[in-house]
């Protein structure tokens, strides 16, 4: 059997634009969540994001003038690929190209370009439509840039499942190796989405934190009594994954394994879980049962949790009914430091869950001063801690539905 | 240099990113500046823009270098 590992780990986040600085600081319990300032948002409801400064973005990777051909979800998407790729220490050679692919999706790709030039097009007309509008917005682009720049023809395709984009990007990448399609991935996510159609659009939905306008770094609190919606972040995770023997040959370093990849639907409703936490508990299932490893063996679970007042419940109480009996579990929310990162969030959290596997440190749940319900697992409040895990689950749950869990191991 | 190329001149520079000192006259967008097939819509754009006329798309695609811009915008701009 093909088994597939991680060798490179890239993303920009809001609480930095390299894995390290952003890991330093979330294991810091810093949080990446403050007021918007890109645009007027005193009339809107949330007024709160995990926005990613424009000083963080370096114009080395993406120069500043095809910054302005691209939404910046491929901006973003192309600074973590650069950074994962040379972490990988991988070059794809002509002969052989074939073999290495691209998996990159986006939640919603470039909404802001759409608005922008859906604006162009009432108040200008058809003329000044850009020709790079639509190769900038599309979602694949990101997948199909990544390509270009690297020399990688091998499969090429891009998710796109709402919050759960991350996950299935890097699960699909995890199926193509070990069905012998590729013997190298680079996936994950991007997200650009805090712009004022995003922003009102989640806010009308009914989705996004609004009682911590005043105080932003206190808005996204995971299972805490005062949670109130979830606070959108932006930026990008993208992970190189190979094939075990292709990745021994080259002497590459090694993260660890991706063991094991779940996914299913919930039927239903278009934006809330099922009730009973069916969908997730059962995404969860599948990815333990193809890791072959028992529930015992899972020890922390990089959760979903988005600090929405039903999604953090019935999460937990899937994960409880699952590793229930395991007396030791630890579990915690990226999301209370970074926010939602729609698309790319289950692929900044995989990246930040290879840095627990390397490292032995949980990252804390932020703000989680009140817990809203009593359960045995340890939820890591405030601060977080040394512990050694051998394996890791990480969730990622969506809009229409859709549920996806990844088992990453040593 | 005439105040039309060196408007053109201008437009080249920011929307292909090269260096000014590079653009000759007879400089051929795509074959010699680096540009490609939507770089060239994008340039026409920015011409129209700037010199306030419409290029139709046939005249459009007659336009290869800075000489065919300047020529073009010098007997239809406004």
């Amino acid at each position: 059997m093909r088994r597939v590992v991680v060798t490179g780990l890239g993303t920009i986040n809001p609480l930095g634009n390299t894995v390290n600085t952003s890991w330093n600081s979330l294991i810091n319990s810093d949080s990446g969540i403050s007021k918007i300032t890109k645009f007027d948002v005193s009339n809107y409801p949330c007024q709160i994001a995990g926005s990613i400064d424009d000083t963080q973005i370096n114009d080395e990777i993406v120069n500043a003038r095809d910054q302005k051909k691209v939404d910046r979800f491929i901006t973003l998407g192309l600074i973590a690929a650069e950074e994962a790729i040379k972490d990988s220490g991988f070059i794809s050679e002509n002969n052989n190209s074939f073999r290495f692919g691209v998996m990159v999706g986006s939640g919603i790709g470039g909404l802001d370009t759409i608005y922008k030039n859906s604006s162009i097009l009432d108040n200008q007309g058809i003329r000044r439509i850009s020709p790079f509008f639509i190769p900038s917005s599309l979602i694949n682009l990101l997948s199909g840039h990544i390509s270009i720049r690297y020399n990688l023809k091998g499969p090429n395709s891009s998710p796109v499942t709402a919050c759960a984009t991350g996950t299935h990007a890097i699960g699909d990448s995890f199926t193509i190796i070990k069905n012998n399609k590729a013997d190298l991935m680079v996936c994950g996510g991007a997200e650009a989405a805090i712009c004022p159609l995003g922003i009102s659009g989640f806010s009308a939905a009914r989705a996004l934190c609004d009682t911590f306008n005043e105080n932003p770094k206190n808005g996204s609190r995971p299972w805490d009594k005062d949670r109130s919606g979830f606070v959108m972040g932006e930026g990008a995770g993208i992970l190189v994954l190979e094939e075990y023997e292709h990745a021994k040959k080259r002497n590459a370093k090694i993260y660890g394994e991706v063991k094991g990849y779940g996914m299913s639907g919930d039927a239903y409703h278009i934006t809330k879980p099922s009730e009973d936490g069916n969908g997730g508990f059962r995404a969860m299932e599948m990815a333990l049962k193809e890791s072959m490893l028992n529930s015992d063996d899972i020890r922390y679970v990089n959760a979903h949790g988005t600090s929405t007042q039903v999604g953090d419940l019935i999460e937990l109480s899937a994960v409880e009914k699952l590793f229930g009996s395991n007396k030791d579990l630890f579990m915690s929310s990226n999301k209370s430091a970074i926010g939602h990162l729609l698309g790319a969030a289950g692929a900044v959290e995989a990246v930040f869950s290879f840095k627990s596997l390397e490292t032995n440190t949980l990252p804390p749940t932020l703000n989680l001063d009140n817990p809203s319900i009593k359960t045995n697992i340890n939820l890591i409040p405030h601060d977080a801690i040394s512990e050694k895990v051998k394996n890791v689950i990480s969730n990622s749950f969506g809009f229409g539905g859709t549920n996806a869990s990844l088992i990453f191991g040593h | 240099m005439s105040d039309i190329e060196e408007r053109v001149k201008k437009i080249v520079v920011e929307h292909l990113g090269v260096e000014e000192a590079k653009i000759q006259s007879d400089s051929k967008f795509i074959d010699d500046l680096g540009a490609d097939s939507l770089d060239t819509v994008e340039l026409v754009m920015a011409f129209e823009e700037e010199f306030g006329c419409e290029i139709p798309d046939d005249a459009a695609e007659k336009i290869v270098t800075l000489k065919d811009a300047v020529t073009y915008l010098t007997a239809n701009s406004n």
